[in-house]
């Protein structure tokens, strides 16, 4: 504890005190420090160790091949352009779900009374699994029995329906509409917490001074929201350098690896098409593409704490 | 004022326009989910899909509770409900002892264990995976509750650390002074006092659990065992054709998380955002 002498030494009934004291933080953190260690550190480790060898994961027949598991992964064009499509999906989480996300943020500060029925209609998408909104959305894109077709058909823009998970040219960006859809509605909450540390009096005596609502935001609680904004754009990015579930759900990465990404390139590497060692380079890869992102971003922006 | 009467006007047009229209592109989607379970597999070949149901019938809800839904629904709570009391109970002692105890590394351990928060689980999939085998876990609900409790301990850890640092000391001297010593007082005083830290956590995890699908889908393999989540991959992968079977499963699925969110949305709310914006 913090202070051991400050319990008075009763002899040798003191000593086992004391040794229990010295024992106790050991005691309360082994649970934590055990399962950390069995769970996260040693796969960390071992994923390294496997990307060293060339072995189906079944039989005993691992094969050492030293780093050229590595040198194939550097040249490996599917996994750079599944790497390319995090970046993609990342980029446009963040251009599309911050102004969304901020627009929404300003009216339901705005709305009054029905702001809270609204804040929590809009957050039930979170709720959900991924794969339920995965399943959702591929029959919610299907080509012929998809309500999304169906809609563009009834209001006239028939013409633009497609084929949104099957067509190489949709496939990606039909499943970032759904990230987005997902998320922006966490941003929006997120941005409302911050609008709302906005001090009161400030706007008052800035109205008072005649400027206007619009001055006011532009100039003082966009501003206000910039600590915010940079924690948004660090947790959306790194959501995205993650990404897999919705993504397996809805198109498996295809079609054609339109819709790759790093973590369903490891995936089918490990479990479709076996190779337990290049599937384990390929998530060490990831791993530290992940890592030197997550560092530089961190460096840019130091994180603000926003109480919600 | 300053604003003319115009973009006043516009103002506020727009906060009611905009406020319902993110509201239709939220629930449209989950609307179609709701309306097609409701029909049958031919009504959804042959009808709109924005048509309304003919009947309100249950029969694909009925067939679905019939099958071994209930099994994947029984694996979920388990899983889900020894996992969080294990994360409780393990985070808030780990956090303990980084908030109120004097050790060396005491820091460095803790970013370390914060650093956990930033690792792509991925990673350890496939180690996970070869360990679980050797330990004779492999296709067990038991396999889950490990990995679960690890990968939520760094969120939880931080969370609850934070928490009990805000403890006033004098609770914990007072405490010492009665005799307790550092067991009696974790017990009878932090963990009694960190309630809105600890039903934070179990939120954030509980929902995150709930909803988990990789782990369970790599350490399981038949429905015995399986949890919800996979309960909509394996029907989607039986029943491709029949849409409306599915969209039952996965409408059932999201209802227990949408019954608890009627209870309590602010804390679920607030649990999900303290959890994601540390995490």
């Amino acid at each position: 504890m913090t202070d051991i002498t400050t319990r008075p030494a009763d002899g040798g009934a003191g000593g086992t005190a004391l040794s229990l004291k010295t024992f106790a933080p050991a005691i309360f953190l082994a649970p934590a420090v055990l399962l950390l260690a069995v769970y996260l550190l040693y796969p960390l480790v071992d994923s390294f160790r496997l990307s060293m060898f060339d072995w189906n994961g079944l039989g005993s027949d691992a094969r050492f091949v030293g780093l050229d598991n590595w040198k194939k992964l550097a040249s490996d064009a599917l996994f750079w352009e599944a790497a390319w499509n995090n970046i993609l999906l990342a980029f446009f989480s963040v251009v599309v779900q911050m102004p969304i996300a901020l627009v929404l943020a300003v009216v339901l500060d705005n709305a009054g009374k029905g702001s809270r029925i609204l804040k929590i209609l809009y957050f039930l998408p979170l709720l959900m699994s991924s794969v339920a909104l995965g399943v959702l959305f591929k029959y919610f894109y299907d080509v012929t029995f998809g309500p999304l077709n169906a809609l563009l058909d009834f209001v006239g823009l028939g013409y633009l329906a497609q084929d949104w998970l099957g067509d190489t040219r949709f496939a990606l960006g039909a499943v970032i509409a759904v990230v987005c859809w997902q998320y922006i509605p966490f941003y929006m909450v997120l941005f409302m917490a911050g609008l709302a540390s906005f001090p009161a009096d400030i706007s008052e005596a800035a109205k008072l001074d005649g400027a206007s609502e619009t001055t006011i935001f532009w100039k003082m609680k966009l501003p206000h929201l910039k600590g915010t904004i940079r924690t948004a754009i660090v947790l959306s990015v790194i959501g995205a350098l993650r990404y897999f579930d919705l993504i397996y759900v809805m198109t498996g990465g295809g079609p054609e690896g339109a819709s790759e990404l790093m973590a369903t390139y490891m995936y089918r590497n490990v479990f479709s098409s076996f190779q337990l060692g290049y599937g384990s380079t390929v998530a060490s890869g990831m791993f530290i593409v992940v890592i030197l992102i997550a560092s530089v971003l961190m460096r840019f922006s130091k994180r603000y704490e926003t109480e919600v | 004022m300053a604003s003319s009467p115009v973009a006043r006007v516009a103002g506020r047009i727009a906060v009611p326009v905009l406020g319902l229209f993110w509201l239709a592109v939220t629930t449209v989607p989950f609307l179609f989910m709701v309306m097609t379970s409701f029909k049958s597999q031919q009504e959804s070949f042959s009808s709109s899909v924005w048509a309304l149901p003919e009947a309100l019938d249950l029969v694909n809800y009925r067939s679905v509770l019939e099958g071994p839904f209930l099994t994947y629904f029984k694996n979920s709570v388990m899983v889900v409900v020894i996992s969080v009391v294990l994360i409780m109970l393990i985070s808030a002692m780990a956090a303990f002892a980084f908030a109120r105890m004097r050790f060396r590394f005491n820091d460095a351990l803790f970013g370390l264990i914060v650093a956990g928060m930033i690792v792509p689980i991925h990673i350890t999939l496939v180690p996970i995976y070869l360990m679980t085998r050797q330990m004779g876990l492999y296709d067990s609900q038991f396999a889950l509750i490990g990995p679960y409790v690890a990968t939520s301990l760094p969120i939880s850890v931080f969370i609850l650390t934070e928490f009990m640092r805000q403890i006033p000391k004098e609770l914990e001297e007072a405490a010492r002074l009665d005799g307790c010593g550092p067991f009696a007082i974790f017990f009878k005083v932090f963990l009694p006092l960190s309630g809105p830290g600890l039903s934070t956590i179990a939120i954030y995890n509980g929902i995150m659990l709930w909803n988990e699908f990789i782990f369970a889908y790599v350490l399981t393999s038949s429905t015995g065992t399986r949890t919800l989540p996979l309960a909509i991959w394996d029907y989607q992968g039986q029943y491709t054709a029949n849409i409306p079977a599915i969209l039952t499963v996965v409408t059932l699925t999201s209802l227990p998380l949408v019954v608890a969110y009627a209870f309590g949305q602010e804390k679920i709310v607030k649990g999900m955002m303290a959890g994601s914006l540390k995490g």
